[in-house]
């Protein structure tokens, strides 16, 4: 009754989405950038491809970025394309095991891959083998006022005492020491990230993230510890679950808050609102515990063969084109992101420079809460840290809740 | 002689002349309860058997019995959503007595009365999404029209749709303004039928004001009250569109429906839980059932 279901409904959906099948000879390729920049990186990129390869035709699909979410499960059981855009880490991980991804690992040793993509080889393995190929990732920081900085003589602040004392000296002049907006709860799982990584290294992130370690034990409450330092103070924007991480730039922009949590992403809006690069510098999120090694946030986006394509030879060969160091620079230029192939170069912005420089001397990168844990946890995960920093006196309530649905999550995994 | 008797008719023919004002109603009744048997009773019982089960919508279901149900029953996500169910239940009957006082004060005849009948009108044509938003831009906290007035009075504002006090009854005071609408014009066709004798009548008997209204005027009203209860009910059992515009559920959760709810575990980004969301399903379809079958019952009993 279930394949029934399913087949009624997909085929109804797909019907609507997709009016041509795709011949032998045929790639089809599906991918989630419908905004104007990643549309023209792409179109760019298709362009070089069948440049290359004449005999290949290439038709492309392209997605609304929310609604792919949805559709990538849809369209990968009844009409899978031959390439398909994803993200990697945990977020590939029900496609893997539900089989409807393809093992490229043949594809990563053949190209060299392991060695000129070695950074991203961890997320993008699950059981030993490798299940796509990785083409862009950005850095995540803190994005701040210059001009505010200078003119109340702070300092770019390099420890968690700084940091405390830039941000009280901030909020002593009537300016909101973070812009956050937490409407959209996601924004909160980069703050936990960078407090948790800052206090306690990668090690424990991946543990936490994959089950292991508890949300009650003692080391997370010291990385809740921490928040509570912003949060007593009231170092983040006031109503900021009103708000979402596009209207939290307004603040900013207006000068009322001097720092933001952030993805590279950020900075394109924050540009075209006005601000230049002599006011928004960019500096990597301060450490807490010292010696703990630095370990960053750099969310990767891949390109996945469905284990139904229908012609994968040519989907093989558009992976090992989208790998070389030329398409990794060329695409990345267009995107304003970073290239994961280290022989690839970076862009000429003053931002991806920095990210650059900041993650070609970092050795552990994390793909974020929600990327690196469990979906069913990581909604919890971030309700429970939105209700955190609007209530900071539960937190053993929410704490406790998190191991709950750990639990369960465990439990679910292990059968 | 050519007079054929009905028994020279062969066959099908004569079965269908006998027949024929039994199958009739049948036969135009089929493409209905096609569609209906299709995508409202087979989905029930669908719902129903995929509550069994472990489904993430992409591999192989895995029958788990009642552990869904036993899931269910300790998540505190449910009762939220179960207590913000019942205090839309109960705020959104308000609409009633709201679009009633409305109606009642519309219908005189004084120049112009049609076009403040429509302005009144205006909210329910508007759709739920733009409802949605209106009201959040309203509430916004840093430069809503909420704020500016808490301003000009010199307090701060609260920040409705973030405070999990306030942020269900921020949405239903949303919800509410076009359903008083749809409340009004039902009141309003309604008080058009009231028969003016009986007025007359009660009038020369010295009734007047809230007595007239009472003993008079509502009486006749009774099928405008009760499709208003109906469709009021239903606007508030379905109170989907504005959380997922106005809030997404949120902050954590708190401003969560039964709907929403299913909507969130079942298809939702971090979802896709689809036995889980099933079972919420089925509890909404029981509670929903109660108030479905007094409304049968109504019917059968008027229809008598």
């Amino acid at each position: 009754m279930f394949t029934s279901l399913r087949k009624l409904s997909l085929a109804a959906l797909m019907a609507g989405l997709f009016s041509a099948s795709a011949w032998a000879g045929d790639l089809v390729v599906n991918y989630d950038g419908s905004d104007p920049a990643p549309k023209k990186a792409f179109e760019a990129v298709i362009a070089k491809f069948q440049e290359a390869n004449p005999d290949i035709k290439v038709k492309w699909n392209t997605f609304d970025h929310e609604g792919y979410k949805t559709s990538i499960r849809n369209f990968l059981t009844a009409d899978p394309p031959d390439v398909a855009a994803w993200y990697a880490a945990n977020r590939m991980a029900p496609f893997v095991k539900a089989g409807l991804f393809e093992d490229v690992s043949d594809v990563w040793e053949k190209e060299g891959l392991n060695d000129s993509m070695a950074s991203a080889a961890g997320a993008m393995t699950i059981d030993g083998k490798k299940w796509g190929v990785p083409y862009t990732y950005y850095q995540w920081g803190v994005y701040y006022r210059k001009d505010i900085f200078e003119k109340l003589g702070i300092a770019v602040p390099k420890t968690w005492d700084e940091l405390l004392a830039a941000s009280a000296k901030l909020k002593e002049n009537d300016i909101t020491p973070f812009a956050v907006g937490t409407k959209q709860t996601w924004t909160t799982g980069g703050w936990f990230d960078y407090l948790n990584l800052r206090t306690n290294g990668y090690e424990v992130h991946r543990d936490l993230t994959s089950g292991k370690i508890k949300y009650t034990d003692p080391r997370i409450q010291k990385t809740f510890d921490n928040w509570d330092a912003l949060l007593k103070p009231g170092y983040f924007l006031k109503d900021h679950a009103s708000f979402t991480w596009q209207d939290a730039l307004a603040p900013m922009v207006q000068g009322k808050a001097a720092m933001y949590l952030m993805g590279n992403f950020a900075v394109a809006p924050l540009r075209e609102a006005g601000l230049t690069d002599a006011q928004l510098g960019f500096f990597q999120f301060p450490e807490i515990t010292a010696g703990v090694e630095k370990a960053e946030d750099a969310p990767i986006d891949t390109f996945h063969i469905p284990a139904k394509a229908k012609n994968k030879d040519d989907a093989r060969k558009f992976l090992a084109f989208l790998a070389s160091p030329d398409t990794q620079t060329m695409v990345n230029k267009e995107l304003g992101q970073l290239p994961i192939n280290k022989n690839a170069q970076v862009g000429d912005d003053v931002f991806l420079k920095a990210g650059f420089e900041m993650l070609s001397n970092t050795k552990q990168l994390a793909q974020f809460y929600d990327r690196d844990a469990d979906a069913e946890m990581a909604k919890a995960g971030m309700d429970g840290f939105q209700e955190f920093m609007i209530k900071p006196e539960r937190r053993k309530e929410i704490l406790e809740r998190l191991d709950k649905v750990q639990e369960k999550v465990n439990a679910k995994a292990s059968n | 002689m050519n007079l054929a008797t009905p028994q020279s008719q062969t066959g099908f023919a004569a079965w269908w002349k006998q027949h024929r004002f039994k199958i009739i109603p049948w036969l135009f009744l089929a493409p209905g309860l096609f569609m209906f048997t299709l995508y409202v009773i087979w989905p029930i019982f669908q719902s129903i058997w995929i509550s069994f089960y472990d489904w993430d919508g992409l591999g192989d279901p895995r029958f788990i019995g009642l552990a869904n149900y036993r899931e269910l029953w300790q998540d505190d996500g449910f009762y939220t959503s179960l207590k913000n169910n019942v205090i839309w239940l109960v705020l959104y009957m308000l609409a009633v007595p709201a679009g009633l006082f409305i109606a009642l004060f519309l219908n005189q005849t004084v120049f112009g009365i049609r076009l403040y009948k429509s302005l009144f009108f205006f909210p329910f044509v508007i759709s739920q999404v733009v409802v949605g938003l209106v009201f959040a831009w309203f509430y916004d906290p840093s430069n809503g029209i909420l704020a500016l007035i808490f301003h000009a009075f010199g307090g701060t504002p609260p920040a409705i749709l973030s405070d999990e006090n306030y942020v269900t009854y921020g949405i239903i005071a949303a919800g509410l303004w076009p359903q008083i609408a749809y409340c009004m014009i039902l009141y309003l066709t309604g008080l058009n039928n009231v028969a003016p004798e009986q007025i007359e009548a009660a009038r020369l008997d010295g009734a007047k004001g809230l007595r007239m209204l009472w003993h008079v005027i509502l009486p006749q009203l009774r099928p405008a009250t009760f499709i208003a209860i109906v469709v009021t009910v239903i606007g508030a059992l379905r109170s989907f569109d504005l959380i997922s515009i106005m809030t997404q559920g949120g902050p954590y959760g708190s401003s969560r429906v039964l709907a929403y709810y299913m909507y969130e575990t079942a298809l939702s980004e971090y979802g896709y839980r689809m036995g889980y969301g099933a079972t919420i399903a089925v509890i909404l379809f029981l509670i929903m059932m109660v108030y479905i079958s007094f409304f049968l019952w109504r019917m059968y009993q008027q229809e008598k």
